[in-house]
Parts: C-alpha cells; structure tokens; sequence
C-alpha cells in the first residue's frame, strides 16, 4: 500500500531500533508519555515496545477520548434517550463506555433507547433532519481533532434554524490535560514520575499546530515531539526524543512534518472559537477535574446546547474504589499493578476508564501486550 | 402443468404477506412455484415435510451443522444472503474432513418483503447448492409482521458423511504443527461493511463467499490421513478469533508471523481508514488448517493448485503454551498479542 508501507517496514524498524538503543546512555532510563490512545494503539498493535532497550519505557497517557469520558457524562447521554425519548447520536467507541447501574449506550439501546451510532457529526444532522417530529442529540466527545466537525454542523444546524437538533458538548482540550498530568493537585494522593518527555498527537497537532505545546515545553522543560501513527513515526520520534534529552533540550520537534504545521489548521480553529468556549472546569475519568480543559457551547448556539434544552444537572460518579486509572493514566503505575487488572476489569467487563477503548492503555496492553507479564514456553 | 391457483404469484411487483406464512393455498402457491421449483430434486418434488434419505456407507459417520444467516444488507458485493446460507453450512459440514450432501432450509420472511428480491435470493441459493453438489431436501417458511424482522432470514441445516477413521477438529494442534490458511483475509467483512447505509464508499471488493468442500476435498487427498489436523472457517470474528478457539480446543499456543498473512491491498485500506483490524473481518471463503509440519508443503502446494487456495500461506506455527496464547510478529519485527475480539469491532474515533 503506498504511503502506508513506508512506514511499516520491518528493516527501517530495525535500523532505528539499532539507533536508540546506540544512543540511549546505558546510565540512566527514560520515561517518555506518549499522550494520544491512537499512539497507545499504534505502540501495542506493531510491538514497537518490544523493540525498544529496556531503560526506554513508554508511558500511556489520557489521551484517549473514550476513556476519560466520565460516568457522569454517560449517564447523561443516556437519561437523555431513555428519559427524554431523544434519538442519541454518537461515536462507535462511545457505546461501550460503562455507565452507573450497570449500563452503557449499548445496554441503553436493548433496553429500548434510541441511540445510534454514526461515523460523522455531519451523519447526526442527517438523522434529525430526517425526523423532524424527534428530538435528536449529538454526544459530542473527543479532543480537538474530533471538535471541528462538531462545529461546523452546528453552524450548519444554526444556518437551517433546525429545531430538534442539539449537542451535549464532551469535547475536550489536549494542552490542558498534559499540563495537568504534570501539574496536577491529585500528584500528592499518587504520586508521580519523571516523565522525560512527550510524543505529541498527531491529528489533534494537524487541527491546532505544533505551537500550542511550546509554552508548555519551555514551562515543564520538556520535550515534546509530534509524531504520526505509523510504527516507523513512533520509533523516529523516540530517537528524537532521546537525542534531545542527551542534548538536555527542552523543544518542540515535528516529526509529522508532512501533516503538522506550527500554525495548525485556521478554519478549523476558526470554526471552534466561533461557535464553542472555554468550561471553567470539566471532569476527566480517571483525571478528575480538570480547569479549562473542555469546550461548552457559546451562547449564540444555546439553543442547540443539550444541557440547557433538556436542563441537564451534571452528577459526578466515583469509579470503583480499587480502580488505578488515575495513577496509570499518570504513569505512576502499569496495568499489571492494579489488581482488577485482567479479572474484574477486562474488555469486555471494563471497571475503569483504561480498560474501556481499545486505546486505553489496559485495553491496549490486555489485548496486545500482556504476554510481557507472563512467560512463554516455547516450542 | 395448469394450477387450481386463482392467481398468478405477481413476481414483479408483488409483495410478502402473512398469508404466504399461514400454510394455506397461497404459502403451498410460494413453496411450489418458487422454492421447489428453485431447489427441485426427488425429495422435494414428493412435497413430504421431511425428507427421507440414504444411510451412509458403513463405517461412515454422520456431520450435522446448522447456522442461522442474518446480514444486513441482505445483496452485498460478491454475493447475498442466499448464497452465503448454503456456503456457511455447507462449509462448517467440510471443516470436520465430512462430504456435504443434503440442505434442509427455513426461511423467516418479513411481511413487506419484495418477492422478487426472494426470488433472487432463492435463486442464488440454489445456484450455490448445484456448485457445493448438495441437495436442498426440505424446508419450511414462516411469515413475520412488518417491523418484526429484517427481510429475510435463513437458516440452512447441513448433513454430510465424514469416512471411517478421520479425525478432523479444533482440539487436534500440537506443538510443531503448521497454520496455514487458504488466501486473502477480510473482503466478505469489508464489501458488506461498504453497503451499510451511512457507511457507504467506493470500492471493488467483493464478498469472498464460497463453498469450500472441493477446496477441502482436494487437500485431504494431497497428504495421508492425520496429517490435517483442524480445519476452521473464519467467519464473524475473522482469522484471529478461529485461531484463539483452535488455541483453546487444543490447549496450545500459536505464533503468527504478520507478514505472512495474505491480505489484498484494497481490504487494507479499507480497514485502516475505518479503524479496524483485518484480522477481526469476517471471511466467508477462506478456511485455516493446522497440519503436520512434515506435510505442510504437500499441503500447501494442493492447496495453491485449487482455485480456491491459490493465495494459501503458512502463516504461523503450533506451540506449547498453556496460557493458549495467540501471539504474532509483526511485520516491524515486534510482537504482540492476537486476542479474542471484545464484543463487535467498533471504529475507533480518531
């Protein structure tokens, strides 16, 4: 497959598999955090962890919109289809994501919710203009990737003045999180790690540019290097990674360069700041809360704001109480330290966030990597 | 032959009522005018209910199968929901080394539903018998309100002869045995994922859909008996969840070599732009075999000299493993574990 290819070939891996373990000083380790679950994903699915030295450890960070999605917020969605009778739009991935009494968005469905699953904003705009006579609502999750199509059909919706459609705003924000990770006030209840750098997102970077993370590496002085998806992009970014920590710099690197700008994209940031704004504060799963780290929409959009139409109350709900998200999504501890891990908790029970998508970084090392924690016989 | 029918069935036009469900004039009009017709054998054509058939030869064993066909849409490139009846069953029948010989159908149709799209369906599905050599020998219709199914639904029930001393099955991998697998993964999944309303994009794949009896026929005669293993479609779940039940049947490991796993350029594009993992894709004519190492090549070679093996590939090998692990290098040269699929694959946001 041309253009995929290039990015998956086995010599090129070996050769920058060669390269970081040359240049990885054999004196001390690095703890890299790679914040963005298409990278957990990517990392699990290739075996690129298992090509590394073992001083160069990969941190899975909350960046997967899935799994910081909190209960409370499902809950949401779903009193919405089964309380208010509103056709519920969302990502496929949302489904599954656990929710108080037992329930998720499918379990909601069987027992006679309408929700539905889409494949694009645009396609909920469609469901409501087919059913004038319903109320339709978007659950609009995800980080900024996912937030400018939202913003265009609800400029959309507004250019129609289409009355039954609306939108319960989940989005979130990339910078702010990562800040939180190393800044935040649960850091004492946790603890923490030396985190020794970042690989930044790579479609979230294509929408916002490289330059939103340089306040942050020159604060934190860390160093943050965008990557793309490909296994070959991860491994060049590590290499990049551990050149600059060598160097003991602290800068913005683009590994993406054939995707990412410093400037990102302007209509899309255009299209955002026009119709959403900051929240005060937002709850992550497994992060708690989090300020400025979500989107609301405007008030010349309250009409199509869900949370306004229906008057929705917002009821945070505590994961369960052996849950380690909050420390895994930190780095503080690893799957396997958590003991739900792999019998309460699998994919297809999931007690905690990390265990819900399979960019979570349990799901990802449940299903791709756990043979690490237990030997093999060979053949 | 002149009817006693008051009517013509209006094939054009007409359409599924409850009366071609109430085993009246007009379900007995359906069943002779479109499924015997369709399927017509010496079974059928004596109209009994059941069918009476010939004892196997002695020694032989009976294998029995059956398997419900509910897909949405029911015409998808490469095939439909007819055809895919008889190849499911008529498949599951091959994977135990048994020959196919005899159908038995039952369709529950959904008031509304076009008789001329049934008539298609019905006609592929007797299209696919004649291909198998098997015999539709009875059936049954029921008609469902409106809203209460989806169109149509089939279930196919197969029975074949499995031969006196051949023991075929999912628990029979040992360690050293090799896991070959019959050509190119995930087209069913993704041509019929490329007809679902909202998901709808352009593409020449189509449905691998296929019986598989000639396929199996021709390795079982390339190599001595007990040299085949196990035999696996994989179907819904697709190449990874086969190859973790054969791990679990078997008590075994087994190691996947990814860049060894035949796939067309086309199902690979599809699948990472929706986000998913073509080893999770249904197929619908491919089938895994675990074999004796020493015969893999003989079996690879009857498998590649069959029109449907021409892509087959040693993908993989049998270990000792008691945590039934399937893992697989990738084709970065990492490894990873290849687990059961989590409920049904869902696209992954961004």
């Amino acid at each position: 497959m041309k253009y995929v290819d290039e990015f998956r070939d086995g010599d090129t891996a070996r050769h920058l598999a060669e390269r970081i373990a040359a240049e990885a000083d054999p004196a001390r380790r690095y703890a890299f955090m790679e914040f963005c679950g298409g990278h957990t994903h990517a990392i699990a699915r290739y075996g690129v962890a298992s090509l590394l030295p073992a001083n160069v450890r990969m941190i899975h960070g909350p960046g997967c919109p899935v799994c910081v999605l909190p209960i409370g917020r499902v809950d949401q969605a779903i009193a919405l289809a089964l309380q208010h009778g509103a056709i519920v739009c969302t990502y496929g991935d949302t489904m599954r994501v656990p929710a108080s009494g037992g329930l998720s968005l499918l379990k909601a469905k069987a027992r006679g919710g309408d929700i539905r699953m889409v494949y694009s904003a645009a396609d909920a705009l469609k469901v409501a203009r087919q059913n004038p006579a319903r109320e339709v609502v978007f659950f609009a999750i995800g980080f900024e990737t996912t937030t400018p199509p939202t913003a265009l059909v609800l400029r959309q919706a507004a250019a129609e003045d289409l009355a039954n459609f609306s939108v319960l705003c989940c989005h979130v924000l990339t910078p702010a999180a990562i800040t939180h990770v190393l800044n935040s006030p649960e850091v004492a209840q946790w603890g923490t790690v030396p985190l020794d750098g970042f690989v930044g997102p790579a479609h979230v970077s294509i929408v916002i540019g490289s330059a939103p993370y340089e306040p942050f590496a020159a604060a934190y002085r860390k160093p943050v290097v965008i990557a793309g998806f490909e296994p070959l992009d991860m491994m060049q970014a590590i290499l990049m990674l551990v050149r600059q920590v060598n160097d003991g710099r602290a800068e913005v690197e683009n590994e993406f360069v054939r995707a990412v700008g410093r400037e990102g994209n302007a209509a899309a940031i255009a299209a955002m700041a026009e119709v959403f704004e900051h929240r005060e504060s937002f709850e992550w799963r497994g992060l708690g809360t989090v300020p400025d780290s979500a989107l609301r929409l405007r008030p010349a959009y309250a009409r199509f704001d869900a949370e306004q139409r229906f008057s929705l109350t917002y009821q945070p709900v505590p994961d369960h109480k052996r849950c380690e998200c909050g420390a895994i999504l930190r780095g503080v501890k690893t799957p396997s330290d958590c003991s739900l891990f792999g019998t309460v908790c699998t994919p297809d029970n999931p007690m905690g966030s990390c265990m819900v998508s399979s960019e979570g970084a349990c799901a990802a090392h449940y299903a791709y990597g756990r043979f690490k924690d237990i030997p093999v016989v060979a053949a | 032959m002149k009817t006693d029918y008051q009517r013509p069935i209006d094939w054009r036009q007409g359409r599924v009522d409850l009366n071609h469900g109430a085993g009246g004039r007009a379900a007995a009009q359906l069943v002779d005018e479109l499924f015997a017709r369709a399927f017509d054998n010496e079974w059928l054509r004596q109209g009994d209910d059941g069918a009476a058939l010939p004892a196997p030869p002695p020694g032989h064993r009976l294998v029995m199968a059956t398997d419900g066909h509910v897909i949405s849409p029911l015409f998808f490139p490469g095939g439909d929901i007819g055809g895919l009846a008889v190849h499911g069953t008529v498949n599951d029948v091959a994977m135990l080394g048994a020959t196919p010989l005899y159908l038995a159908a039952s369709f529950i149709l959904e008031e509304g539903f076009a008789l001329a799209e049934l008539k298609t369906i019905v006609e592929s599905m007797a299209a696919a018998a004649r291909e198998a050599g098997v015999a539709i020998v009875t059936g049954d219709t029921k008609v469902v309100e409106r809203g209460k199914g989806d169109g149509v639904f089939i279930t196919t029930t197969g029975v074949g002869a499995l031969p006196p001393g051949r023991a075929i099955g999912g628990a029979n991998a040992r360690p050293g045995d090799v896991v070959l697998l019959s050509g190119t993964i995930g087209e069913h999944g993704v041509a019929v994922l490329s007809q679902r309303e909202s998901l709808e994009f352009e593409t020449r794949i189509v449905s691998d859909t296929a019986a598989l009896n000639g396929l199996v026929a021709a390795m079982l005669a390339a190599v001595p008996e007990g040299a085949v293993r196990t035999l696996r479609d994989p179907t819904r779940g697709g190449v990874a969840t086969t190859l973790n039940e054969i791990a679990r049947q078997s008590g075994v490991g087994l190691h996947l070599d990814e860049a060894a796993i035949p796939m067309q350029a086309q199902v690979a594009a599809a699948c990472e732009l929706l986000g998913l993992d073509p080893l999770y894709v249904a197929n619908e004519g491919k089938l895994l075999a675990v074999a004796a190492s020493e015969h893999a090549e003989a079996l690879l070679a009857a498998m590649r000299a069959h029109p449907r093996g021409r892509d087959a590939a040693i993908i993989g090998r049998v270990v000792a493993d008691e945590r039934r692990f399937v893992q697989m290098t990738t084709r970065l040269g990492g490894r990873r574990i290849v687990d059961w699929l989590s409920g049904e694959q869902l696209p992954r946001i961004c």
